[in-house]
């Protein structure tokens, strides 16, 4: 079965991000970017599918400008068979994201589209839930395993208190969670090999999709940043302080 | 406008976070009615109706709902609150599943992980694990949006007096099922709501050395959380981590041991009034937060922290 994988270009986890002075949003310039966390970890799974013998081809899309495309080679190097780019300059919000991977459902039809629970620069966590409503798939949101059996795949997920599992009808949606897998590293042969894998560019236009936004972003401010603290001797110095300073105990 | 809050419960009780939603929707205004969605689930309906400024609550009883599977609730919240000029959800695990769908099956955008309320369409957000902040201005006519429990003072949870309705509205997509679950039984508090939260990190090098947290969990009346590394280590499950990916606390005393501070954990506890660390690194980044900080081998400071509230509690 064909497997599509979402991957998204963002700023790396590691990077402190900085606010521009003038609220417009955060300095993307001369920063570090990397594939979203949660989508190597997709990626890593649709890739174990193929391992294993259940996944017959990998196809991994991104959304974004044409820098986007080192994150499809990424992906390629890691075992993906081929990518398709969407490219645009323009902010893809999640519902419009949510469209144009519709699109790309429609012509690929896979089997299982995998996406990463959220991207870690809006931490919206609601593209793989928009996409499996539009195509009218079930979802497995926030997994920490994925198991395909005939034509169903059951999904263990991470919720408050525990864990749940459910059985969807493929084709489905399913997003990832941090513990889902280890994803590998890229090794340099097949980083260069990736160079020659098919990658497809199209537009939002090509795809009938007119990015809109539904979200203005006003302001973004830096957050309030806390007291200084201090340095406390020892365990009595410190209960003291909590009790008769803080008060919280 | 109306606004419709999704309550959030386990068939037999109505959580906390539900009353924290209703605090949102009071900041925008208007009439608040509730959804309550699931099986059997006739006494959360009331819990719900006792509510501070409730107008009116619906309950959906059916066993489509009992598992609250995104597939079917999404549909039946849709179709409800096409009425209202706002949706709301906790955005826990269950809201953060079902709302989005909904948000797509109406053609609207979400708001996500709202913590303050500007005024009727606009919102402030956290965005990049808390290290920005983000005013937004919501378009489409019906705004869903999902909301931080922990940065709403929740309404009473006794007092009003709404008017329950059964509601027939069986919706079964068809398309999923639930199989099992596996929840952690716990006799303390829940985590997300708790006063007085200590986590440990990967300092406490094992599972096993948990039960030293937990003793101090005791005598504080304390919820037990987790960083990341901890989890992965397999020291603990996955639902005691605290961190952008995983719970958002914000008690009024965060004790963090043997944690380093990274940015996807402070993400998750930025908020708490009080924070203490107990690091044997001293330059560990925790201590940049944290009100209180000991520079202490946790394995000798733990054990006399255990002592020391036995003497002042």
């Amino acid at each position: 079965m064909k497997v599509l994988v979402a991957v998204k270009r963002v700023i790396d986890y590691n990077v402190k991000v900085r606010v521009k002075p003038d609220n417009t949003g955060v300095d993307l310039a001369n920063v570090k970017m990397a594939m979203n966390p949660f989508c190597e970890i997709a990626v890593e799974e649709a890739v174990r599918l193929k391992e294993k013998g259940v996944a017959s081809e990998i196809v991994v899309v991104t959304i974004g400008p044409k820098a986007s495309q080192e994150q499809i080679r990424t992906a390629l190097a890691l075992g993906a068979d081929r990518g398709i780019h969407i490219e645009t300059d323009e902010e893809v919000q999640s519902l419009e994201a949510a469209k144009l991977l519709k699109s790309v459902v429609e012509k690929e039809e896979p089997k299982l589209v995998i996406l990463g629970k959220q991207s870690i620069d809006s931490d919206n966590n609601q593209t793989g839930q928009m996409l499996a409503a539009l195509t009218g798939m079930g979802q497995g949101t926030f997994a920490s395993e994925v198991v395909v059996e005939g034509d169903k795949v059951q999904v263990t997920r991470e919720i408050d208190g525990g864990l749940m599992t459910v059985g969807l009808k493929l084709p489905a949606v399913v997003t990832t969670d941090l513990r889902l897998n280890e994803p590998r590293y890229a090794s340099l042969p097949n980083i260069m090999k990736a160079k020659k894998k098919p990658l497809e560019t199209m537009s939002p236009a090509d795809l009938g999709v007119e990015i809109t936004s539904r979200l203005s972003t006003l302001k973004v401010e830096a957050p309030a940043s806390r007291q200084a603290g201090i340095k406390v001797a020892d365990v009595a110095e410190l209960v003291d302080k909590l009790k008769n300073e803080a008060k919280v105990i | 406008m109306s606004i419709l809050v999704i309550a959030d419960h386990d068939n037999s009780s109505l959580t906390q976070s539900t009353l924290n939603v209703v605090a949102a929707a009071k900041a925008i205004g208007g009439d608040i009615d509730i959804l309550v969605a699931g099986e059997n689930c006739g006494s959360v309906g009331e819990a719900a109706a006792k509510a501070e400024g409730v107008n009116k609550v619906l309950v959906a009883d059916n066993a489509v709902y009992g598992h609250f599977l995104a597939e079917n609730l999404a549909e039946l919240v849709a179709e409800v609150g096409k009425g209202y000029g706002h949706i709301l959800a906790s955005a826990g695990t269950t809201g953060k599943d079902f709302m989005p769908r909904v948000a797509a099956l109406l053609d609207v955008a979400q708001v996500s992980d709202i913590m303050r309320v500007e005024s009727e369409d606009t919102f402030v957000r956290p965005i990049y694990a808390g290290n920005a902040i983000a005013t937004v201005k919501a378009t489409d006519a019906i705004k869903v949006i999902t909301v931080r429990p922990t940065a709403f003072d929740p309404v009473a949870a006794e007092g009003g007096s709404a008017s329950v309705e059964a509601l027939d509205l069986v919706k079964d997509a068809g398309l999923s099922e639930f199989i099992n679950e596996e929840i952690a039984k716990s006799d303390r508090p829940d985590l997300a709501s708790a006063d007085i939260v200590i986590s440990g990190g990967r300092g406490m090098q094992n599972g096993e050395n948990f039960k030293m947290l937990e003793q101090v969990a005791d005598q504080l009346g304390a919820a037990i959380g987790a960083s990341r590394a901890a989890v992965d280590a397999g020291f603990v499950p996955n639902d005691m981590q605290v961190g952008q990916t995983g719970k958002i606390v914000a008690p009024q005393l965060y004790i963090a041991v043997g944690i380093s501070g990274a940015i996807q954990h402070l993400a998750g506890m930025g908020d708490s009034k009080v924070i203490a660390a107990i690091n044997k690194d001293e330059e560990a980044p925790i201590f940049q937060v944290a009100d209180y900080g000991l520079v202490a081998d946790l394995f000798e400071a733990v054990p006399q922290l255990e002592e020391e509230l036995k003497k002042v509690m």
